[in-house]
C-alpha cells in the first residue's frame, strides 16, 4: 500500500525483545518499513507496565502506562510485535484509567491506533509481498493475549503463506496457553513447567521441526523447555520468518545447522 | 466464617503433589478430549448460542440489580404453594435450621441430591453428628462419600478418580455383596451402587437437594440431572428440603428456557440433560407422589455483600464448570489444590469473597490470564477482571510477599527512568550475553532458579534493540 505519504509507524519494542531478541524489533522494522511506512523508533520506551499491572500495583502500573502514552501518543499508528502488550495497550490502559478523566480520552486514543504487527501487516497495509525463504515443518503456537484479547489468528498463517520453502502442520491444542504468564512461571514454576512440558509434548508430537508465534515471552518459556528436554526444534518469532532474518541462531538454540536456511 | 477448612493458602504444595500424581494426570487428561470437545460440538450445532450468553447475562444482570424483588416474590409464591422458606445469613444458621426440620421430622436418615452448598456448609460431617446419616445419592458424590473425599468439579465431583480406584473403593464398601462379582465396566459399577441406593431412597425420612434455579413467578426450584437421583430425593420421603443461595433466583419460566439451553451444552455438550425436574410446594391432594413438606433454605454467605460492587457480576455463576473444563491451571492441578469447595477460575474470582482473601491470595494469582474461561464462560463473567481485582486488592492490603513488592518497586523505578532503564538493560545483556554465548542457554541462572529449575532460559543476542537501532541509522530514532 505504497502511497504518496508513508504512514508512520511508532514501533513498540517491548521490553523482552529489546533485551533478549532484538532480532524480532530488527524483522519488525524490516516488514513495515518494505510495506511502506516510515519506522520511528521512541528512544525513552520502556516496558508496557504489564508486571505491575498483573501483580496488581496499579498505581505504579498507571504511572508508567501515563508515560508510555506520553511517549507514543503523537504518532500515527503504533506497532507492537506482540499481542500480550498491544493488549495491554489497547484493552488495559483504557481500563487502568477508566475513573480519571483526563487520561481517559488519551488511553482510549492510543488504543485506538495501536496494532499487533501481523494485523496491521495484514489488515491495515495489506502487506502480501512476504519474500521471505524458510526451509522447515512449522507449527503455530497461539499465544493467548493475541488470540483471545486482539482476535490474532489467520494474520500470522496468512503471511506465512508467502514464505518459500515451508509447510505447515497442525498443533494439537494450539490455542492453550503454554504457562509462561508473566509473572506467573516464576511465582508458581511447578505448575507452568507442567503447562509448558503439555505443550512441547504437542510440539514433538506434532512433527514439527520448528515452532513459531508471536509472543516472546511464550517463546522464551516454550525454546527454553525444548531445550531442556533435548529436542531439535528451531523456535523463531514469526517476525524474524517473515522478514527473511533467520541466519543466525534460532532462540536458545545451541549451534547454528549446517543445511538448511 | 467457612464451615469447612480452607486450604487455598497450600495452593502451591498441593498443586505441586497434584502434577506428580500419576493416576490424577491421567484422569485430568479427560477433560480435553471429554468436556472440551463436548461442549464445542454442541455449540456449534446451535448458531445463536452468542445471542444466548449475552441474554443470559442481561437476565442475570437484571436479577442482580433487582434481587431483593425477586427474592420475595419466589417467597411469596413459595408460601402460596404451601411451602417455607427459610433466610439464612451463615453457613451454621443454614445448619441449624436444616437440623431443626430434620428433628421435627424425626429424621434418622436423609437423601441428598448433588449440592455444592451442602459443601459450602460442611452439612454432611454436621449431619452425622447430630446422630442423622446423609445419604449422598449422586454417583460421584456417593462414591466420594464412601471415600471421605471432597468434590474436586462442580459438575463431575469425582473427575480425579480412575475406574480402578471407584472399583476398589466399591468392593471395601459394599460388604454385603459378598464373594466375588463382575466390577470391570462402568455398568456394573453403576448397577451395584444403583442396587444399594435403591434401599437407601425407601428409608430416607428427609430429602435435600440442591437448586441450579428458583422461578420467582411460580416460587419453583428447579434441578438439573443426568441420573434422576435427584427426582427420587425429592419425591419419596415425607420433607423435601431445597439447599441453596440467594442469587439462584430467576424471574420466569421463560427466562429458564434460555439457561437450560446454555447449561447443558457448556456443561457437558449435551444438548439438555436427562432430566430438569420443577418442584413447587409439597404434595397437593391430587398427586400421587410428593413431600408432605417443602423446605427452602435460602443461603447468603457473603454473597449479599457483592451486589452493587464491581464484582457482582460473579454473582452471575451458573455452575456448568466450563471454565474449569477448559482451564489450563485446573488440567494441571485439579480441583483439590484450589482447597475450597469452588475449584478453577470460578473459585478463584468467588472465593476470596466468600472466605477472606487472607484465606485464598494464591488462587486469583494461580492463573496466567490466558483468558480460556472468559471465552467459554456462558453468561460471560469476566473472571480474569475480577481474579486481577483481587489481585489490587491483595496488594493494596500489603498481603503480597514483601521480597515480590521490593523487587517490584526497584523494577518499576527504572521502567520510570528511561536512561538508567536502558543502561542497566543493556549491561545486564551484555553479562548474559557473554556468559551464555557459547551454549546459547542457561540450565541455572542465579535469581531465576524457579525458571531454570524447569526450562532452560535462551541467552540473549549480543546487545539490546535500542542499543542496535541507535547506531544502524536509516530510521528515526527520536
Amino acid at each position: 500500500m505504497r502511497t504518496g505519504n508513508r504512514p508512520e509507524v511508532a514501533l513498540f519494542v517491548t521490553c523482552l525483545v529489546d533485551m533478549f531478541r532484538p532480532n524480532v524489533g530488527l524483522a519488525a522494522v524490516q516488514l513495515l518499513a518494505r510495506s511502506g511506512c516510515e519506522v520511528v523508533v521512541p528512544k525513552h520506551q520502556t516496558c508496557c507496565g504489564q508486571p505491575a499491572y498483573n501483580t496488581g500495583d496499579d498505581k505504579v502500573a498507571r504511572r508508567i502506562a501515563g508515560q508510555t502514552i506520553e511517549i507514543l501518543e503523537n504518532y500515527a499508528h503504533i506497532v507492537v510485535p506482540s499481542g500480550s502488550c498491544a493488549g495491554m495497550l489497547k484493552e488495559h490502559y483504557p481500563k487502568l484509567f477508566a475513573s480519571e478523566p483526563d487520561w481517559s480520552g488519551r488511553a482510549k486514543a492510543l488504543a485506538a491506533k495501536t496494532y499487533e504487527l501481523t494485523d496491521f501487516l495484514v489488515n491495515v497495509l495489506g502487506f502480501d509481498n512476504v519474500r521471505a525463504h524458510y526451509d522447515g515443518r512449522v507449527c503455530y503456537h497461539d499465544s493467548c493475549a493475541g488470540l483471545r484479547e486482539l482476535g490474532i489468528k489467520e494474520q500470522p498463517r496468512t503471511l506465512l503463506k508467502g514464505v518459500d520453502g515451508m509447510s505447515s502442520v497442525p498443533l494439537r491444542d494450539e490455542e492453550v496457553c503454554c504457562g509462561f504468564g508473566g509473572l506467573f512461571c516464576i511465582k508458581y514454576p511447578e505448575v507452568s513447567g507442567e503447562m509448558v512440558g503439555r505443550k512441547v509434548k504437542n510440539i514433538v508430537a506434532s512433527g514439527a521441526d520448528t515452532l513459531l508465534a508471536g509472543d516472546l515471552g511464550c517463546l522464551l518459556n516454550i525454546a527454553g523447555k525444548l531445550t531442556r528436554e533435548g529436542c531439535n526444534i528451531r523456535v523463531w518469532h514469526v517476525a524474524e520468518v517473515l522478514a527473511g532474518m533467520t541466519s543466525g541462531r534460532a532462540i536458545g538454540e545451541s549451534e547454528k545447522r549446517s543445511a538448511g536456511n | 466464617m467457612p464451615a469447612i477448612k480452607s486450604t487455598c493458602n497450600e495452593f502451591r504444595v498441593n498443586a505441586g503433589d497434584a502434577i506428580r500424581n500419576r493416576q490424577l494426570q491421567t484422569s485430568l487428561a479427560k477433560l480435553g478430549d471429554g468436556f472440551q470437545a463436548s461442549r464445542a460440538a454442541a455449540v456449534k450445532e446451535l448458531p445463536e448460542f452468542e445471542q444466548l450468553r449475552d441474554e443470559a447475562r442481561n437476565i442475570k444482570r437484571h436479577v442482580m440489580t433487582n434481587l431483593d424483588t425477586y427474592l420475595v416474590q419466589f417467597e411469596e409464591k413459595v408460601l402460596e404453594s404451601g411451602g417455607r422458606v427459610h433466610w439464612a445469613s451463615t453457613p451454621q444458621q443454614a445448619r441449624e435450621t436444616i437440623l431443626s426440620i430434620c428433628r421435627g421430622a424425626c429424621a434418622k436418615t436423609v437423601t441428598k441430591g448433588k449440592s455444592m452448598v451442602s459443601e459450602e456448609i460442611g452439612l454432611n460431617d454436621f449431619l452425622a453428628e447430630q446422630g442423622i446419616e446423609p445419604v449422598e445419592t449422586d454417583l460421584g458424590e456417593y462414591i466420594l462419600q464412601l471415600r471421605k473425599e471432597a468434590p474436586s468439579h462442580i459438575v463431575a465431583p469425582a473427575v480425579h478418580l480412575s475406574q480402578q480406584q471407584i472399583r476398589q473403593t466399591f468392593v471395601d464398601a459394599h460388604t454385603q455383596f459378598a464373594g466375588p462379582r463382575d466390577l470391570s465396566t462402568a455398568e456394573s459399577l453403576v448397577d451395584e451402587a444403583r442396587k444399594v441406593l435403591r434401599n437407601r431412597f425407601f428409608q430416607a425420612d428427609v430429602g435435600i437437594t440442591g437448586a441450579n434455579y428458583l422461578i420467582a413467578e411460580t416460587g419453583s426450584t428447579v434441578i438439573v440431572t443426568n441420573e434422576g437421583n435427584g427426582d427420587l430425593t425429592q419425591t419419596l420421603p415425607k420433607v423435601h428440603i431445597v439447599l441453596t443461595t440467594i442469587e439462584r433466583v430467576i424471574p420466569t419460566l421463560r427466562d429458564l428456557s434460555a439457561f437450560l439451553r446454555l447449561l447443558a451444552r457448556s456443561a457437558t455438550g449435551q444438548e439438555a440433560t436427562a432430566y430438569v425436574s420443577l418442584s413447587t410446594g409439597p404434595k397437593r391432594e391430587q398427586d400421587l407422589h410428593g413431600p408432605e413438606e417443602f423446605h427452602v433454605v435460602l443461603l447468603d454467605n457473603g454473597r449479599s455483600k457483592l451486589l452493587g460492587t464491581e464484582d457482582q457480576d460473579v454473582l452471575n455463576c451458573i455452575r456448568c464448570g466450563a471454565c474449569m473444563n477448559h482451564c489450563p491451571v485446573y488440567a494441571s492441578v485439579g480441583g483439590h489444590a484450589y482447597g475450597w469447595v469452588y475449584p478453577g477460575p470460578i473459585g478463584a474470582a468467588l472465593t476470596p469473597a466468600l472466605i477472606g482473601l487472607q484465606q485464598s491470595a494464591d488462587l486469583p494469582n494461580a492463573s496466567t490470564f490466558c483468558g480460556r474461561c472468559v471465552q467459554v464462560c456462558p453468561v460471560k463473567i469476566p473472571l480474569t477482571d475480577i481474579m486481577r481485582r483481587w489481585r489490587s486488592r491483595e496488594h493494596s492490603g500489603k498481603l503480597s510477599s514483601p521480597l515480590q513488592r521490593a523487587l517490584l518497586r526497584l523494577w518499576a523505578v527504572c521502567a520510570l527512568h528511561p536512561h538508567v532503564y536502558h543502561f542497566i538493560a543493556r549491561l545486564g545483556v551484555l553479562i548474559m550475553y557473554r556468559l551464555g554465548r557459547r551454549k546459547n542457554r542457561f540450565r541455572f541462572l542465579l535469581f531465576a532458579q524457579a525458571w531454570t529449575q524447569y526450562r532452560d532460559f535462551p541467552a540473549p543476542q549480543p546487545k539490546t534493540f535500542h542499543a542496535v537501532i541507535k547506531k544502524s541509522g536509516g530510521i528515526r530514532y527520536e
